[in-house]
């Protein structure tokens, strides 16, 4: 049953987000042969719709207006009611980031639908659309369809592959004019905390310190081991705690949940709030002096020493293989 | 100051998992307040004891809920309200709670409403938003700092970890991050003041609404555990062997870099 799709791109930097592809992809899924249609927002932002076709998007609706230059919920809402409004879509993606949770359920509400969020899977198994999220910080995953009305998505970021990238694809770009008004919310200050570069939520490498790197200048070694794998930096609560790092890097139940590729624990014991945010990740990797440590229980491989000594051998031997990450 | 707390009541962090007959085993499991809920109800009773006032803590659940409404009126909310649908909704999801609870809210003429910005238990991190909308007031989701004047508010929100400085107005609905404020323990005098506070029992009856009115969006069709991990290979020898084995098992094993 082919059904039209609209999925949310989301722009950082000036860039689109990795996520902005992986809805997409999921909207193919989702739309069964159906137009999956990418939507793009913000104040100058149509230089971006190509990349979404490249991406697999037949066709993109840019909605510019420079009250949607920074979001606002009011704003965003306003910008996606006139395009469902016109399109008429079963079903809009979005990424679950920060914009997403809290877009994704005012739509839903509006349109008195369900939402099934932090999506890492999507099958369309002969009429059914089933999608597969975890519950419990990730200690059980459930399967979820929805049985009326539109269908809302958020999709974990770096869990559901892109589409190739073709630039030879082809597609419509299209305007929606919006006439923006009485925004409740006003974004008076942006207040930068993360570093600039690999994005924690969308890394392929995470090097994550906790409370063993015992100062900020203990975190130079994981900053350099990352920097040589294209990764990112993480961080326990422990660390963050300790003043180690910003709260920017906290990797956990209660700071960011992540799935890269490569995710080293560098002096994390592994508590269970910790493995909240990190164990779905592909391949772990702890180094702790500590045989006992936790973390060893969900690492696919795992150094028993002293973090301080094995993880600049381990920027050596990286450097020396020539990584490309 | 009209103050309420959406609060619930989940499993404890720490607890193991267990499914039995397609759903997540309960019995003998430990039960807390959701901990981004306390956080909730922690600055609800700063709010008022700063702006004078009253909080209400309204919950969506069975009996046992009462447990932890009763922890939150001995850390200081006055009132708490637990509306228990369970005999008359059958399917419920996060389009149910939200419809109860802005249904229960409408005629509340509330000035702030406060969240946790997620549940730990399912995860899905939509009631907030959702009631918001439904009651038509605006809405910030993951603040770690609320100040009040007057009408006025300045909130500051959590974007993945960069910091968004709000200005809006009340009535209000924001949902907590951690960072806003470290909850108190219910302290004994608070205990027992609490079995004498307020708890009042709704059912969909009272708030005039049908099954039909709240049922369902989405249906659950399968719970399962993540497959068991195998036991990972702890490395051995000369730790700069043991480095060049690791790389190498990156590279050629997990395929990684
Ligand atoms: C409601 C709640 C929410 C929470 N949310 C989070 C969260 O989101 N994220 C999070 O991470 N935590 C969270 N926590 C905290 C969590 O319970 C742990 O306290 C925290 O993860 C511990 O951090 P850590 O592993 O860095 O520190 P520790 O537990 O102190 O572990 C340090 C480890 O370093 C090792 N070590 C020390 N020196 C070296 C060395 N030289 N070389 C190698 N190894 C060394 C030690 O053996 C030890 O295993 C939460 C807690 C609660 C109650």
């Amino acid at each position: 049953m082919a059904r039209k799709v609209l999925t949310l791109a989301e722009v950082r930097d000036g860039a689109l987000r990795n996520v902005s592809f992986e809805a997409i992809s999921a909207a193919k899924t989702i739309a069964e042969g159906g137009e999956v249609v990418a939507v793009v927002v913000g104040a100058s932002v149509r230089s971006l719709a190509p990349e979404l076709i490249a991406y697999g998007a037949d066709r993109v609706i840019v909605v510019e207006h420079e009250k949607l230059a920074t979001y606002t919920p009011d704003g965003y809402a306003q910008a996606l009611q006139a395009v469902v409004e016109q399109e008429k879509p079963e079903g809009i993606v979005f990424g679950h980031t920060a914009l997403g949770k809290d877009l994704s359920p005012k739509l839903a509400a509006k349109w008195q639908s369900g939402l099934v969020s932090d999506v890492v899977a999507v099958e369309a198994t002969g009429g059914n659309i089933v999608f597969t999220r975890p519950i419990y910080s990730g200690k059980a995953f459930e399967k979820k369809i929805v049985t009326d009305g539109l269908m809302f998505v958020t999709v974990r970021p770096n869990n559901i592959a892109p589409l190739e990238k073709d630039e030879s694809r082809t597609g419509a770009v299209v305007d929606v004019q919006v006439d923006i008004k009485d925004l409740r919310t006003i974004v008076r200050d942006i207040v930068r905390k993360t570093a600039e570069g690999v994005d924690l939520s969308e890394a392929k490498v995470i090097v994550a310190g906790g409370r063993g790197v015992k100062s900020a200048e203990g975190f130079e070694p994981l900053k350099e081991l990352a920097n040589v794998l294209g990764g990112a930096v993480g961080a326990s609560r422990g660390a963050c705690d300790a003043g180690y790092c910003d709260y920017s890097l906290q990797i956990g139940q209660t700071g960011k949940v992540v799935t890269p590729d490569l995710y080293i624990a560098c002096g994390i014991s592994g508590a269970i709030q910790h493995l909240a945010g990190m164990s779905n990740s592909k391949v772990i990797v702890a180094i702790n002096k500590d045989p006992e440590a936790n973390i060893f229980k969900v690492a696919d491989y795992g150094i028993v020493g002293d973090l301080f000594e094995v993880v600049p051998l381990l920027i050596e031997e990286f450097k020396k293989i020539k990584v490309h990450a | 100051m009209n103050i309420f707390v959406l609060m619930k009541r989940t499993f404890d962090t720490e607890e193991k998992i267990v499914i039995q007959n397609g759903k997540v085993n309960e019995e003998g499991a430990e039960f807390i307040i959701n901990p981004y809920d306390e956080y909730a109800i922690e600055e609800a009773i700063q709010v008022r004891d700063q702006h004078g006032g009253e909080v209400t803590v309204v919950t969506i659940g069975n009996e046992d809920a009462e447990k932890e409404l009763r922890t939150a009126l001995a850390m200081g909310a006055d009132k708490a309200v637990l509306i228990n649908i369970e005999d008359d909704v059958e399917h419920r999801d996060q389009y149910t709670t939200a419809k109860v609870l802005a249904e229960y809210l409408k005629d509340k003429e509330a000035d702030l409403i406060l969240a946790g910005n997620v549940a730990i238990d399912g995860g899905s991190g939509q009631v907030g938003p959702r009631v918001a909308e439904l009651l038509g007031i605006p809405y910030v989701t993951t603040i770690t700092k609320l100040e009040i004047d007057g009408t006025n508010v300045k909130v500051v929100r959590d974007v993945e970890g960069d910091e968004e400085v709000i200005e809006t107005s009340l009535p209000l609905l924001v949902t907590a991050q951690q960072g806003l404020n470290e909850p108190r323990y219910p302290s004994l005098p608070g205990i027992m003041k609490a079995k004498k506070k307020p708890l009042e029992e709704l059912e969909l009856d009272d708030l005039d609404l049908e099954e039909d009115d709240v049922e369902a969006k989405t249906k659950t069709i399968e719970i399962f555990l993540p497959p068991k991990k195998e036991a990972g290979k702890i490395l051995q020898g000369d730790i700069a062997d043991q480095v060049k084995e690791l790389v190498s098992l990156l590279h050629t094993e997990a395929k990684v870099i």
